[in-house]
């Protein structure tokens, strides 16, 4: 028997709203910001409404909305934030709070660049700056995955072997307000999916002490613990993911599109759409495309498995690490091959800062340039702006 | 309210534990351990980056015997909004119960860095007592100054000592037109425990400013900080009164004040305000007593007219 699947259209916000009703959580705090807005707002109307029965604090930053969120989690609550940009920017500190105390926070952000100068458009620059707060990152390509993933993403968050705040990122704009049929899952199978499992929280009764002071003698120990922890998540995830009840919209690390890796094509995010169609257009023989949807912990072993046969690879980064050797994707990525050995030439492309999303010409004239260096025997590590910075691609 | 007038009437679980690293003499700690003996259970604690934060809770110790929580420095109204709201939630859905949430703030985490955060609480309404202990300076980081120093007080950023009046922070608190917010002083105990008990007993945020001696930053013997807390209040520099409902109440009349020299005389960090020399300084901090003495008389008698 065929089940019928009730397909509604959504943007991206609305969708990880959406997912967020179903999972029953019990506490939401935000701050707005352009462009995640939506996704507090839809928020606000289900709890208003009693569609949630959960709290909605309306804080007045978004300092304060992860600072509530840490609060309500260590009480045992299931917790959700969603913020963009210069609010996870003015967030940094207590990201680094919520993971180093394990608080399995759910968190979406519509990535958008930061400022100066001021931009309220797409790219990655607001999730790199905290690339290093020790939460799991997960980067969607569209609005159904944003939903599929919010929902694992509780899941994932509350294993007991990792116990971590969760970060689902979706492109400012391109993801969180277009719109796309999304399927949806009933309310009863994600409830059945997102048992609550008890952790250590406060009470008057079992006194517990969160948030101690660590000095030499022990700070280090808590940051290895913390590092496993997200080491775990990457262990468990193919679990979280496996008893999903949607197979086609489980979790994965990265996916691969196309058979011959002579040129690989390792990217994430919405712009990943657009590559892919370049590839299937220009014909799968020749290029193949990675797609990290977890960008931390970062599925590097894996991932050499993919990239090693490749005569080049190119990393697209929608972020800029500027000083430094390269951008964060590639700098993961060519991490990795050393620490297997792999010499592979990696062209590294900055792409989309601002909202310049690529176009299918760009990624047209990024391919056919890479081609032909590598048919020539001349492809070499290098770095591209795409589409910007003189580059006439 | 049965008011509390025997030690036996304090609830009987010591909130914190010996074997804590406060200074001797830490008149913060005395005013914790009075607040937890007073307040009913059960209840969480809050305390964001302090002193007492950190002499509480080293790894792999702890001194607090009830629930503690600590995030950072600005956040602690945060924090308790969040404890607060959740909680509700978690009793209706059968997955835990109401606390009450009481915050133990310093006062560069009340007045300063932590401001926004205590405003964004009270403005939402939030059940819980803030309890700011006004030391009067960051003593965690060796003694500079905040919002909460008194004029011509050294510190070590204010050498010459603070150019600026202290903040107002029960009138800006008062202002969001919280149910309740009190002043308090360890040296009387009675009164600082019926304001707690008081305080938790009320829906919606409320607020305690206590004055909490500091042998380190105000340069005394440790064995006076009672003393000093007392002179305080008997000199009117630190009243002890309380806003309810909008109604200001003097708890404790000082008809005839001890000289205000005789509490900076106690404190080395005013020594310089005592010479000759600085006759005029002196004069300008004795007026600025007196004047926020009669205005707090203005504003009990006013209520006294209009009630």
């Amino acid at each position: 028997m065929i089940s019928l699947k009730q397909a509604v259209l959504m943007t991206g916000d609305e969708a990880v709203a959406y997912a967020v009703k179903q999972s029953d959580v019990d506490f939401i705090s935000a701050y707005p910001i352009t462009p995640q807005t939506i996704i507090v707002e839809r928020l606000s109307e289900y709890v208003g409404s009693g569609q949630i029965d959960a709290a909605f604090v309306p804080v007045e930053s978004e300092h304060s909305a992860l600072s509530a969120c840490i609060g309500a989690s260590l009480c045992g609550a299931r917790v959700f934030t969603s913020t963009s940009s210069q609010g996870l920017a003015l967030m940094h500190e207590i990201l680094y709070v919520a993971s180093g105390l394990r608080c399995p926070i759910v968190m979406a952000v519509a990535n958008r660049a930061l400022s100066a100068p001021l931009n309220i458009h797409g790219d990655h620059s607001d999730m790199m700056g905290s690339r290093d707060s020790g939460w799991v990152q997960i980067f969607c390509e569209s609005p159904q995955e944003a939903y599929h993933c919010t929902i694992q993403a509780f899941r994932l968050a509350e294993h007991l072997e990792v116990l971590l705040p969760v970060a689902v990122n979706i492109d400012g704009f391109t993801i969180s307000h277009s719109s796309e049929p999304v399927e949806l899952l009933q309310d009863e199978e994600v409830k059945k999916y997102l048992p609550h499992i008890p952790r250590p929280r406060l009470d008057y009764d079992s006194p517990h002490t969160f948030g101690s002071l660590a000095l030499p003698t022990h700070y280090f120990e808590f940051k290895i613990e913390q590092a496993r922890a997200l080491e775990n998540a990457g262990k468990v995830v193919g679990e979280v993911a496996s008893i999903y009840p949607e197979p086609a919209g489980a979790l994965r690390k990265f996916t691969v599109d196309g058979e011959c890796r002579r040129v690989v094509v390792v990217g994430m995010g919405g712009a990943m759409g657009t590559v892919r169609h370049v590839i299937m257009s220009m014909g799968i023989e020749f290029y193949s495309l990675v797609s990290i949807r977890m960008f931390s912990p970062f599925p590097g072993r894996e991932l050499v498995n993919t990239l090693s046969e490749a005569d080049a690879i190119i990393v697209m980064d929608r972020a800029m690490s500027p000083g430094m050797a390269s951008p964060p994707l590639a700098s993961n990525v060519k991490s990795a091959l050393y620490d297997e050995g792999v010499r592979t030439p990696i062209i590294s492309v900055i792409y989309g800062l601002g909202g310049r999303e690529p176009t299918i010409t760009m990624v047209k004239g990024l391919l056919n340039r890479v081609r032909s260096l590598v048919e020539g025997g001349i492809a070499q590590s290098s770095h591209i702006y795409l589409g910007a910075g003189g580059e006439t691609l | 309210m049965t008011q509390i007038t025997k030690l036996e009437q304090l609830y009987g679980r010591e909130g914190i534990s010996p074997g804590h690293s406060a200074c001797q003499g830490c008149g913060a700690m005395v005013a914790v351990r009075q607040i937890l003996m007073a307040a009913e259970p059960p209840f969480i604690v809050v305390t964001p980056t302090s002193c007492l934060e950190v002499v509480t809770s080293q790894y792999p110790y702890t001194a607090w015997r009830v629930p503690w929580v600590h995030v950072a420095f600005e956040n602690a109204a945060a924090v308790a909004s969040g404890i607060e709201a959740a909680l509700r939630v978690l009793e209706r859905k059968g997955r835990g119960r109401r606390h009450r949430v009481l915050v133990i703030a310093g006062d560069g985490g009340t007045y300063d860095i932590g401001f926004q955060a205590l405003s964004g609480a009270l403005e939402r309404g939030h059940s819980f007592l803030y309890v700011c202990y006004d030391n009067e300076a960051y003593m965690n980081t060796g003694i500079q100054r905040s919002a909460a120093t008194p004029p011509y007080a050294i510190t070590t950023t204010t050498p010459r000592g603070k150019p600026e009046p202290k903040k107002d922070i029960m009138a800006i608190v008062a202002a969001h037109g919280i149910p309740y917010a009190a002043t308090a002083s360890p040296h009387l105990w009675k009164d600082l425990a019926n304001k707690v008990k008081k305080a938790m007993g009320i829906e919606g945020p409320t607020f305690l400013h206590i004055l909490a001696p500091c042998p380190r930053g105000w340069r005394y013997d440790p064995k006076h900080t009672i003393k000093i807390a007392k002179l305080a209040v008997e000199t009117r520099i630190f009243p002890i009164y309380e806003i309810e409902n909008g109604r200001y109440r003097l708890n404790y009349n000082i008809s005839k004040p001890r000289p205000v020299e005789e509490y900076l005389a106690t404190q080395e960090r005013y020594t310089h305000l005592l010479k000759p020399e600085n006759k005029h300084q002196l004069e300008e901090y004795k007026n600025a007593v007196e004047q926020r003495w009669q205005k707090l008389l203005k504003l009990t008698s006013l209520d006294k007219i209009t009630h």
